[in-house]
């Protein structure tokens, strides 16, 4: 394995290790809703910061994939309703299906989303993908609710187990899934840095004409980088539902999932994948403690306003900013 | 079969009248999105700050909503060509318009609504206007007054932006900057000076829209999020920057979303938008009357 790798596992260990020494359940709820959001920033960032395609829709991959948690498990819950008898016993070995399964599933799903998105829109220019992304949450959103099977708009239940064997309560191993994902997500986007596909992303991002001239194939890269970004977003959401333990569509397809994802890499920076990290880590606290103290309103409108003035002011995000001021000292 | 024949008549008329509405909504959108390459995804949010306007005005005053946004005209219109400016300075001029100026309108997009959200809450608000209640009868067809109103105000509106667009040198030089920004140059025109004035008028369609669409369904803030899908359809399936294409794709989309929506249920008019861009995106990315 990479150092890299090896490190990022260890950073992760560690910070799990840290947060569940003092043993209070809130440091783990709130910490699951920063490291989901790096690895929706980070996922987000895979195509919008490296090869320069916005994706508005990011609450959708997102809430497709807790809604596929939420329609499997209302499936294994109801498995004697809805198979033929001598079938069922099988689909009684299968489900109910333990968490990283339902997480590879989401990410499959999303990452078929994503593809199809991609494979309609992508070969026209970079407004029409964002504008599609951006019309696809509202139409998945009415798709759901209407889909009774997985609750519709009046939400549904996913029963979250008290304890988890060997690791203690349910909330401590959700937490620990999603920095395992999180560090997928950034081993994943560092290494895309820096293969070929790095360079073809980046080569894209910054004349896809002459990219395309030197033959870069652009269509099959972006599509590429639209699936490994759905996928992550999807994988991100699959065991929300048992985070959240009561999904709605509201909660799922929620605006600030679209806005922190955009929001996060772009106040990071959006070069690499340490941009989308520090963004989170910044962001992320910085909504935890604002949601405690002040509201949940005042702290998108804090977000909002943070992404308007970064974006004319810092186009680099912080990042940037200190490679700048690192430059000028080196100048000096 | 006399019934669902009634029904259908019933439903074209009425998807002809939302088609209007939706004509009014596109039409700034058609102006930056279409003729100025500006993705203002933040226009739903202005229309729903129009509708508010007019709703202040209109319970505070009595005034109608419609005088109300022709008085306000000028202020979108300065609010247009002072966010254009910040557009151009900060992300035009650097070449930095796809990705960070996507993001920037998002922003404002988000603003705009939350702080309606903060001021007002989530309650739907409605004006009161005496058109509002009334229907005309021809037969078997309604026609409810708070439908024809702001359908025959857009169409109003409509006419005077394409004759302006058309007639007047300023209109023109709308057109081509859309064509070629660099010959227009030439020609000794500022093409800065244009965009802003053309992004000036596309942010002041916004207030009369907003008026529109408060008299038509009740508002609350997020209602524009539904109008984005929506808005960027018709401006595709209509040709990018083709008023005419435009007025066409909206009554197109207003009439078969209001067919599924009396065959169907309402519920599913959202994926009809949706399903639309997808298909023209896909089949004819230069829309009806495109270039």
């Amino acid at each position: 394995m990479a150092p890299f790798t090896l490190i990022a596992i260890a950073v992760a260990t560690a910070v799990f290790l840290v947060i569940r020494e003092p043993n209070i359940e809130y440091l783990f709820v709130a910490g699951y809703t920063i490291v989901q959001y790096i690895v929706l920033a980070t996922a987000w960032n895979i195509l919008g910061g490296y090869t320069g395609y916005v994706n508005f829709g990011s609450a959708a991959f997102f809430a497709m994939g807790a809604y596929s948690t939420v329609a499997l498990v209302t499936f294994g819950n109801e498995i004697d309703e809805l198979v033929p008898e001598s079938l069922a016993p099988i689909f009684h070995l299968i489900f109910p299906l333990s968490i990283p399964t339902l997480i590879v599933i989401g990410g499959v799903v999303s990452g078929i989303v994503g593809f199809g998105m991609g494979y309609l829109t992508l070969r026209l220019r970079g407004a029409f993908f964002a504008i599609a992304t951006l019309a696809m949450a509202v139409v998945l959103q009415t798709l759901v609710v209407n889909w009774e099977f997985v609750g519709g708009s009046g939400g549904a239940y996913i029963v979250r187990p008290g304890e988890f064997p060997g690791l203690g309560s349910y909330m401590q191993y959700l937490f620990a899934l999603m920095l395992a994902l999180a560090v997928l997500a950034i081993v994943t986007a560092r290494a895309i840095e820096r293969s070929r596909l790095g360079y073809g992303f980046a080569a894209i991002r910054d004349d896809e004409l002459a990219a395309e001239a030197s033959g870069v194939p652009t269509l099959r890269l972006k599509l590429v980088a639209t699936t490994i970004s759905g996928a992550l977003m999807g994988m991100a959401g699959a065991p929300f539902p048992y985070y959240i333990g009561y999904l709605q569509p509201q909660s799922a397809f929620g605006l600030e999932y679209a806005v922190n994802s955009i929001a996060m890499p772009m106040i990071g920076g959006t070069m690499s994948w340490v941009g989308p990290l520090v963004g989170t880590l910044l962001l992320g606290t910085l909504q935890q403690v604002a949601n405690v103290t002040i509201s949940s309103a005042v702290n998108l409108l804090l977000v909002g306003l943070l992404l308007i003035g970064f974006v004319i002011v810092a186009p680099n995000g912080i990042v940037g900013l200190v490679q700048d001021r690192l430059r000028a000292r080196r100048a000096k | 079969m006399d019934v669902s024949l009634d029904l259908l008549i019933g439903a074209i008329v009425a998807g002809l009248l939302l088609g209007g509405f939706y004509a009014a909504v596109t039409a700034g959108i058609s102006i930056s999105f279409g003729m100025l390459d500006i993705v203002n995804i933040a226009h739903p949010g202005f229309i729903i700050l129009g509708s508010y306007i007019a709703y202040i005005i209109n319970i505070q005053f009595g005034v109608d909503p419609m005088i109300v946004s022709v008085v306000m005209l000028p202020v979108f219109y300065l609010l247009g060509t002072v966010i254009y400016q910040v557009y151009y300075l900060s992300f035009e001029k650097r070449g930095q318009e796809s990705l960070r100026g996507l993001a920037f309108f998002f922003g404002v997009l988000f603003v705009t609504e939350v702080v309606l959200l903060l001021a007002f809450g989530v309650d739907y608000r409605y004006v009161e206007a005496p058109y509002i209640g009334p229907s005309l009868h021809f037969g078997p067809i309604d026609l409810p007054l708070r439908m024809l109103v702001p359908c025959l105000a857009a169409l109003t509106m409509f006419t005077a932006l394409q004759i302006f667009i058309s007639r007047t040198f300023t209109g023109r030089a709308v057109l081509a900057v859309s064509q070629d920004q660099f010959a227009l140059q030439l020609m000794a025109v500022d093409p800065v000076r244009i965009k802003r004035i053309a992004f000036g008028i596309s942010i002041a369609t916004a207030s009369i829209a907003g008026a529109l669409l408060v008299i038509i369904q009740p508002v609350e803030p997020s209602v524009g999020r539904e109008y984005i899908g929506r808005v960027f359809a018709i401006c595709v399936l209509g040709g990018l920057g083709s008023l005419p294409g435009t007025l066409i794709a909206a009554m197109l989309l207003g009439v078969v979303e209001s067919i599924t929506a009396t065959f169907y249920g309402p519920s599913w008019a959202p994926a009809i938008a949706f399903g639309f861009l997808l298909l023209t995106l896909a089949f004819r990315p230069s829309g009806l009357l495109g270039r």
